[in-house]
């Protein structure tokens, strides 16, 4: 049984509840224990660091404060949310490297009786914890209803991977612990490009436009690809890709119609949770014509979709190996990386 | 407490000579107080003559010298001046020709460790005296040292076939002396013969190299051992001795005719990953390319099926003379050599590590070497410049400049021939294809002869420019247009707007890096590299081929990239500097060397292993070290490692190190104040 | 670049590039920029921005102020990131923008009712008075400021859509450690005033 703060963010409370219920319905496969922490408050987003610089680490100050009492013994808080990720751990980097930023930082916790030690959590994304901590093998081994004919695009979106001071993912282009996990749970995985370009973020209220495009080439590539479906890992991409589809389909008159959904709802179907209990149907889009092709029974054999961009050529010259993806910037053997 | 006056009078004759150095050492220290402070406080340690001069380093401020101690009888000379690193060899000079020992003379830096690094008048002048006054107690200990000399053979070790090795091998071999040359790879040419045109004169590569790689072949002074590398080298300059493991080629080289009937008629093939850059076939018997120096082709050993499961043998059946001899096996010889000399190139950089140019996942992006096998006539496609599925030609082609470097994340340095190497290929693409060419760059380095109207040349010819470092190649297609392009997306910085230019093949100019094994190599050979992995020469401006370890040399782009001019250029430089030595028949080493007393060494060997020189050897009968005088290049630090304190430097001994540290402490003990060394 | 100077260390006021290098944690690098162009052809706004990221910065070296911060660029920063990771001199570019936005609305250059920073002053209204973010309420807010009427029917479908599927709180949830959530930050925006 491994044990990890929790820190559910803004919105998981409402907006993204479902991935919520879908983490807790499959954490007991997995063998985790949460400890949400008490009374969090908002991690600002990208909106409270565009106006208070210092503010904005001691608002996210606070969270570390409060998880720091709550530890007992574990120091690793697990993050959902790609957003409230990058702003935690970001914190928690800066703090720790820059002394005098953390003591700006700590002077204004002690206003609200708080104080925060640089370095003593860990912070990590649950897509982090789900497949370095609990691994690809056993998750195969709890698949009961494996989701095999299902055409995944796995989509990261940006603040997981990127900026990644901490080194935790080793690909800030092309990742693929989603395909592997996706493979692991039976599914078709798609080789989807544009898996690690922006959502759009905050944009669709900003200006609206630009937004769209953004949504646009992410919809239209995996339709392409011809998903049944996109995953994602952040609410954010979520709502953006969900949501706003509609409403992007009527800016550019198309008739885009691809599911999205959490990443942890795809895993609990396959370990045969119920979709209402994984919080299927509160989606724009809906995804259920897709699921229903791998509901109770295996699929009937299709003819293989045509594939538009065939990477292997039989004839013509030949194509460079492509080693497994372990590949960095420092994996140049011998060399020491000077940062 | 340390003595403050010698008891008695010392009995040398000392001269103390501080310079001005113009107003570089005059203008923060007070020459002329120090020269007199001398005279006076040191008169005790014997110092007979003081003075100051405005350029010691003059000819007439060597002659001071060799004038006091003719007429003055001086049996030691203190120079405070600058640094040993630049006039050491001077004034050691001067002290000879005054017909003294020229060990007996201490160079003491009142520049670089006074003047020009404080600022405070008074403090610089204080520390000034100081330190000459550790120069005089120190040089008390001196002793008259000879130079070792060590006869040298003649013959020479050159590592590396490429065109840097070859240049080397043909300056000696003309000149009379006999060169070993050592490749790696089964044929000499390394990587230019690889490549297609040279910039910027457009000459064939391979026409003008081949002539120069068969006079090589069939030079009597050289003996070409492909296939071959070093295993081993001991000894030291002049006296080298190396072993070299020639791996089996599996063809009697005796018999064989360089027909290929045997590659003709071979089963097996795979892709070439080496010569082809992966873009072509082999057989697992094959030569390289047609022209290769030596003609014999080799067996791969891991792609044979006869090796692989013992049947087939269809190359020795088909071989007229029979040359084929599976049961060969790797030949380890052992040569002496005099001097060494490393040309072994470059490789390039692995583009797969920057996944955004979708190298390796995008069929169309190619990489400069890639390129250069699609464009050579030689090549996979004879010379026909098409798409990796071999027959398509490209409309539009993207050529991108500073693949992995000048990327803080790969490679810092800039690799110097990048933009003429882009140029070149965009000159190629043109002129065989008419296609669009877009080359993205950050600034245009042309510096050489007929660079810079290389690239009006290729401006003449309509091919577009756009500033800006390419962001990513991708396949995912936004507006219409860009369906089954490949998009190179970048910022236009000219115009300031972001641009996505559709294209149908990408070229990457890839970043040339040090060799995989630059550490074991230069471990090997007892040389240093930079962090980069490029072997560190003995001076960047004034000694370019040189290393610190006497007697090994490097060339070419082992050292850094460049292009082939200056390879060439290097090839002949490092030829002339090993001349030198095999004219003058013998050398002079510096004096400078430890010796273990082995009364007191108990045989531990820790010493043996610290050694960066590999300078100590063991004596299994005696049990105890001893230093090679010839390879130990008097770093101390076999000195300051041993337990026993066993080993001694002559030139740094202990009394020296210790004599010096009293006198640098005289001052602050008469003032009692503790040394202020801040500003 | 760790430690601010402290005021009587200035000898001289800092140039722009200075001060907003100052302002941003840890080593920012922008003395390293080498005006390559990646970030503004990473950058997936870009093509709606005034100046690109790359511009913005030498505006910043020419000591252009006034035109940086009046412009458009930082608040179109989506800290999508890419900019960041492919900067062959590690130019932390994102962060730089976050602190392009707080001058521009600390030194007076947004002007009020523009959309962007609306969006973040609101949004942080919400923080500050609530300590959780209200989505419903800053939705409605930036709606009814700064949408055309011809495109309410569209908002008021995604609103309606978001309630329905039990997707929005009609009403702000409030933290119980509220006073001292904002105890912290008053006082860390006192402090950051101080060091200015």
């Amino acid at each position: 049984m491994k044990k990890y703060l929790f820190f559910p963010g803004c919105s998981l409370e409402r907006n993204a509840r479902s991935y919520y219920d879908s983490i807790m319905a499959i954490r007991d496969d997995l063998d985790i224990e949460f400890e949400e922490i008490q009374d969090y408050n908002c991690c600002g987003a990208t909106e409270y660091t565009s106006i208070h610089r210092l503010g904005s680490f001691a608002l996210l100050g606070r969270n570390l404060a409060l998880a720091e009492k709550q530890s007992n013994g574990t120091h690793t808080m697990t993050v959902p949310c790609s957003a409230c990720y990058l702003n935690l751990s970001k914190t928690e980097h800066y703090l720790r490297t820059d002394a005098h930023l953390a003591g700006q930082v700590n002077q204004a916790l002690e206003a609200g009786g708080l104080h925060y030690n640089p370095g003593m959590l860990d912070i990590r994304h649950i897509l982090d914890i789900i497949f370095n901590d609990v691994g690809i093998d056993v998750i195969k081994s709890k698949v009961v209803h494996p989701l095999t004919g299902l055409r995944v695009a796995s989509y990261y979106g940006c603040m997981i991977i990127r900026p990644d001071y901490e080194n935790r993912f080793p690909d800030p282009e092309y990742p693929d612990l989603l395909e592997k996990l996706m493979s692991a749970l039976g599914a078709e995985v798609i080789d989807y490009p544009l898996r690690a370009h922006c959502c759009s973020g905050h944009m669709p209220s900003i200006s609206a436009p630009v937004a769209y495009e953004l949504i646009r080439r992410l919809i239209h590539t995996a339709d392409e690809y011809k998903a049944d479906v996109l995953v994602t890992l952040c609410p954010m991409c979520q709502l953006n890709l969900d949501a706003y589809q509609p409403d992007m389909n009527r800016h550019f008159n198309t008739n885009y119609h691809v599911p999205i959904l959490y990443f942890t709802q795809l895993m609990g179907l396959a370990f045969g949770k119920t979709a209402k209990e994984l919080g299927i149907g509160k989606e724009f889009i809906d995804a259920r014509p897709a699921l229903s092709r791998i509901g109770i029974e295996v699929p009937p054999a299709e003819p293989a979709p045509e594939v538009r961009h065939p990477r292997k050529k039989e004839e013509g010259l030949p194509m460079p190996k492509m080693p497994a993806k372990n590949m960095s910037a420092s994996s140049q053997g011998g060399k020491d990386e000077v940062k | 407490m340390a003595e403050q006056d010698n008891p008695q009078k010392s009995q040398e004759r000392i001269g103390v000579y501080v310079c001005h150095c113009g107003s570089n050492i005059a203008g923060t220290v007070d020459v002329e107080e120090v020269h007199r402070w001398a005279a006076e406080r040191l008169e005790q340690d014997g110092v007979v003559v003081a003075r100051d001069y405005k350029f010691m380093c003059s000819s007439l401020g060597q002659e001071l010298i060799e004038r006091d101690i003719k007429n003055e009888g001086l049996t030691r000379v203190v120079v405070a001046a600058c640094s040993p690193h630049l006039h050491e060899a001077t004034f050691r000079e001067a002290t000879k020709q005054g017909g003294l020992n020229p060990y007996l003379c201490e160079l003491v830096s009142i520049r670089e460790q006074v003047s020009w690094v404080h600022s405070d008048k008074q403090k610089a002048t204080e520390k000034a005296k100081a330190v000459v006054a550790g120069g005089v107690r120190r040089v008390i200990h001196n002793v008259p040292l000879e130079p070792m000399r060590v006869p040298i053979h003649p013959d020479v070790l050159i590592v590396g076939g490429g065109v840097t090795g070859i240049q080397a091998a043909l300056e000696l071999a003309n000149g009379g002396k006999h060169v070993y040359l050592v490749e790696r790879d089964s044929t000499i040419g390394g990587h230019m013969a690889q490549l297609d045109k040279t910039f910027p004169t457009l000459d064939c590569s391979a026409c003008i190299l081949t002539p120069r790689m068969v006079s090589a072949g069939n030079h009597r002074n050289i003996t070409l051992l492909t296939w071959s590398e070093v295993t081993d080298v001991s000894g030291y300059v002049g006296n080298f001795t190396v072993t070299i493991r020639k791996k089996a080629r599996y063809i009697n080289t005796n018999l064989c005719t360089g027909c290929g009937v045997c590659s003709e008629k071979c089963p097996k093939k795979v892709i070439d990953d080496n010569f082809e850059a992966g873009l072509g076939y082999r057989k697992a018997v094959y030569t390289s390319f047609p022209q290769a120096v030596p003609k014999y082709p080799v067996i791969d050993v891991e792609n044979c099926t006869y090796f692989l499961k013992g049947t087939c043998k269809a190359c020795e059946r088909f071989c007229p003379p029979g040359a084929i001899d599976f049961t060969q096996k790797d030949e380890f010889i052992t040569v002496p050599v005099g001097n060494i000399i490393l040309a072994t190139g470059y490789q390039t950089f692995d583009p797969r590590r920057i996944p955004q140019y979708g190298y390796g996942r995008l069929a169309n992006v190619f990489t400069s070497m890639e390129f250069e096998r699609l464009s050579n006539s030689a090549g996979p496609t004879g010379g026909k410049v098409v798409l990796r599925d071999g027959k398509t030609t490209p409309r539009a082609v993207g050529i991108i400049h500073c693949v992995g470097s000048r990327d803080r994340k790969y490679n810092n340095y800039c690799s110097a021939i990048c933009c003429m190497q882009s140029l070149k290929f965009a000159h190629i693409v043109k002129e065989r294809t008419g296609a669009d060419v877009y080359e993205f760059y950050i600034d245009m380095r042309t510096p050489g002869k007929s660079y810079d109207e290389f690239y009006q040349r290729n401006l003449e010819e309509g091919v577009l420019f756009v500033r800006g470092r390419v962001a990513e190649v991708t396949d995912a297609a936004r507006l219409p247009g860009e369906e089954g392009k490949l998009i190179i997306q970048a910022e236009d910085t000219l115009i300031g707007k972001q641009r996505r230019i559709p294209v149908d093949m990408v070229i990457l100019s890839t970043a040339l890096e040090p060799r995989s094994d630059y550490e074991e190599v230069g471990k090997l050979f007892g040389i240093s590299c930079s962090t980069d992995g490029w072997f560190i020469e003995r001076h960047v401006k004034l000694d370019p081929v040189a290393t610190m370890t006497e007697g090994v040399f490097i060339a070419g782009c082992a050292v850094g990239p460049k292009d082939v001019p200056a390879s060439v250029s290097q090839g002949s430089a490092v030829a002339a500097r090993v001349f030198q030595y095999i004219q003058q028949g013998e050398i002079a080493l510096e004096p400078y060397r430890a010796t273990i007393d082995q009364e007191k060494c108990s045989g531990c060997r820790i010493c043996n292993d610290m050694c960066p020189f590999r300078a100590i050897l063991f004596h299994e009968d005696l049990m105890v070290s001893e230093v090679n005088p010839a390879l130990c290049q008097g770093c101390g630090t076999c000195v300051a490692a041993c337990p026993a304190g066993a080993i001694a430097g002559s030139g740094f001994s202990d009394e020296q190190i210790l004599a010096q540290i009293e006198g640098l402490m005289l001052i602050d003990q008469e003032q009692a104040q503790p040394v202020e060394a801040g500003l | 670049m760790n430690d601010a100077l402290q005021p009587e260390e200035v000898q001289t006021k800092l140039n722009f590039l200075e001060e907003v290098m100052q302002a941003t944690p840890g080593d920012s690098r922008l003395e390293m920029c080498i005006q390559c162009g990646t970030c503004g052809g990473s950058c997936p706004s870009s093509p709606d921005m005034d100046h690109t990221p790359r511009t913005i910065f030498a505006m910043i070296r020419a000591d252009m102020r006034e035109a940086v911060l009046r412009s458009n660029t930082a608040w179109f920063c989506i800290s999508c990131y890419y900019c960041t990771v492919r900067c062959p001199q590690e130019v932390h570019i994102t962060d730089l923008m976050y602190t392009l936005k707080s001058m521009a609305v600390r030194q007076g250059f947004t002007q009020p009712n523009t959309p962007w920073s609306d969006w973040s002053l609101t949004f942080n209204e919400y923080v500050y008075n609530y300590g959780r973010a209200f989505e419903f309420g800053l939705a409605t807010r930036q709606g009814l400021r700064h949408t055309s009427l011809l495109k309410y029917p569209g908002l008021a479908q995604l609103g309606m859509g978001m309630l329905t599927k039990g997707r929005m709180n009609l009403t702000p949830r409030r933290i119980e450690g509220l006073e001292g959530l904002q105890k912290i930050l008053n006082r860390a925006d006192e402090i950051e005033g101080e060091s200015q």
